[in-house]
């Protein structure tokens, strides 16, 4: 560990299994504050379950998880949660609440968490519905939403008590091209100007190398590579180069683990 | 026989710790019942109306048909015996002890501990319960307690205006269509219905209120979060409701004899 003031996050050791199947089995990382931060890696390596275990949705087998020097696993629930108002979260899906309207998604950590006035309340609102350009869609439902506009939503509730932490999950997904372009500009702005701490889990390698300063690329259960995106390109381990150039063949299987394909096509039926 | 014995054993292991789940989660929404009740007596308002009052029309409807063929059966038999006064009696009877609160707790179980299950269900199957995590909101204080509150309140509300309306179908039976002195019809259950009757019936719909509640909400939050889990977890929602409730009934009513 170099200066170790600077690591936002630090894991040790983590290991986790669902079911028999390991999930992580002895995974190392470290987060800087202040960066952007994507992990990577074919799906179903765990990626969305690693955020959960950071954020304590999950508790680890075994292994730490630091987050600004303090070991998660010791905290009350009421310290948990103190510690969860420094984090903002957008879900893959979005995941509003379908009975309130946008205005009143946004608004919900500020009225579940500070006595703000509501005149207050209606102005830091309308700001981050603004920058995230559905200032003119607070008073749908989340149902007359697209998924896209959904996301969008989502990603102004995550910012809405202004948490020194992001976590994206999935974010570029089902997003159209002019959007996408927005939030990726976002993302990188929030970082620069509130010196905010991101954290991105993608499988989309051209998105992550625009915004990204360092990458994890995470695979059976361990971190496999990481670097800035350039240095992962460059990169001679076949791994790497299978994931950031999408091909089929490679280190990492493409199919599931199946009996041979002539044998089971041609075979007699063993049933 | 190996193999049985060992079935029944695991099975009666599984049941006893989903039994010691579901009373821990009980304790925890009793827990966190005096906060929501005193501080977010809006949420608590809210769950009332959605279970209380939404559910309104369907006990009205079934309370009015259930007195009035209270009323036709005690007709029926009493006339027999000269003894047309009292078929008041036996209606206000059967619905104030027993029809009321129980039918009742059957009707909302099926009207709106349904919606509770698979509203709850469903926030689950889309991450809204863990988004609520996220943002350090505890979704147990923030759902589903108003939730279990508001099915705790409405219930013997509802019981009361369900034994109601059932009277006044009995009135229509007895009075308006077999022409039964009004007087007399009204005069017997004044005087045969004991104070003691009515809260028989308040007992038990609060005790039905309470496990109506809980276990439409406890289904929800265990839900398997997919399409069918939904479905199958409303369904149990009825289920075991409809069990626990006719259960709960007979061991009341055996108590208070």
């Amino acid at each position: 560990m170099d200066d170790s003031s600077d690591n936002l996050i630090e894991i040790h050791d983590l290991k986790f299994s669902r079911g028999h199947r390991p999930i992580f089995d002895g995974l190392n990382l470290t987060i800087k504050k202040g960066e952007i931060t994507a992990l990577m890696g074919p799906s179903g390596t765990g990626k969305t379950t690693l955020l959960r275990l950071i954020t304590r949705q999950l508790i680890p087998e075994h292994g730490d998880i630091y987050v600004d020097g303090t070991d998660i696993s010791t905290l009350t629930l009421t310290e948990l949660y103190e510690l969860r108002q420094r984090f903002g979260m957008l879900f893959q899906n979005g995941a509003l609440l379908t009975d309130l309207t946008v205005f009143e998604n946004v608004a919900f950590p500020l009225r579940e968490h500070t006595k703000l006035s509501n005149r207050l309340i209606r102005h830091i609102v309308l700001t981050k519905l603004h920058a995230v350009g559905l200032r003119g869609a607070a008073d749908l439902l989340p149902a007359e939403l697209s998924g896209g506009m959904a996301r969008r939503v989502a990603l102004a509730r995550a910012m809405v008590m202004d948490p020194d932490i992001l976590i994206y999950d999935e974010p570029f997904v089902g997003l159209d091209p002019i959007s996408m372009g927005v939030i990726v500009r976002l993302v990188r702005r929030m970082n620069d100007a509130l010196g905010i701490t991101s954290i991105i889990v993608s499988h989309d390698v051209e998105e992550v190398a625009t915004v990204a300063d360092r990458s994890f690329l995470i695979s059976e259960g361990k971190v496999a590579a990481s670097g800035s995106p350039d240095e992962l390109r460059t990169t001679n381990s076949e791994l790497v180069r299978q994931f950031m150039h999408g091909m089929a063949d490679g280190p990492v299987a493409f199919h599931y683990d199946a009996p041979d394909y002539a044998e089971q096509l041609l075979g007699r039926d063993t049933e | 026989m190996r193999a049985v014995v060992n079935d029944l054993r695991n099975n009666t292991v599984e049941f006893l710790r989903t039994f010691g789940a579901f009373q821990l989660f009980f304790l925890r929404l009793l827990r966190y019942s005096p906060a929501v009740l005193f501080g977010r007596f809006d949420l608590v308002v809210k769950q009332v109306y959605n279970t209380g009052a939404l559910s309104l029309v369907i006990i009205m409807i079934c309370g009015l048909f259930v007195g009035a063929v209270l009323a036709l059966q005690a007709y029926a038999n009493m006339s027999k015996f000269n003894a047309e006064d009292w078929t008041g009696v036996a209606a206000a009877f059967a619905l104030v002890k027993e029809l009321g609160p129980v039918m009742t707790a059957l009707l909302f179980a099926g009207r709106a501990g349904t919606a509770l299950t698979s509203e709850i269900g469903l926030m689950k199957a889309t991450d809204q319960l863990s988004a609520m995590e996220m943002m350090a909101v505890n979704p147990v204080r923030r759902v589903l307690v108003p939730r279990f509150l508001g099915g705790v309140i409405a219930m013997p509300f509802l019981a009361a205006i369900f034994s109601a309306i059932g009277l006044f179908g009995a009135h229509l039976v007895g009075v308006e269509l077999f022409q039964v002195d009004v007087g007399s019809f009204w005069q017997q259950i004044q005087i045969t219905v004991e104070m003691s009757d009515v809260n028989e019936g308040i007992l038990k719909s609060v005790v039905f209120g309470v496990a109506a509640s809980l276990i439409a909400v406890w289904e929800g939050y265990n839900t398997v979060p997919t399409a069918e889990g939904v479905g199958r977890a409303t369904t149990r929602t009825v289920v075991i409701t409809a069990i626990a409730i006719l259960v709960f009934d007979f061991m009341i009513t055996a108590a208070l004899i």
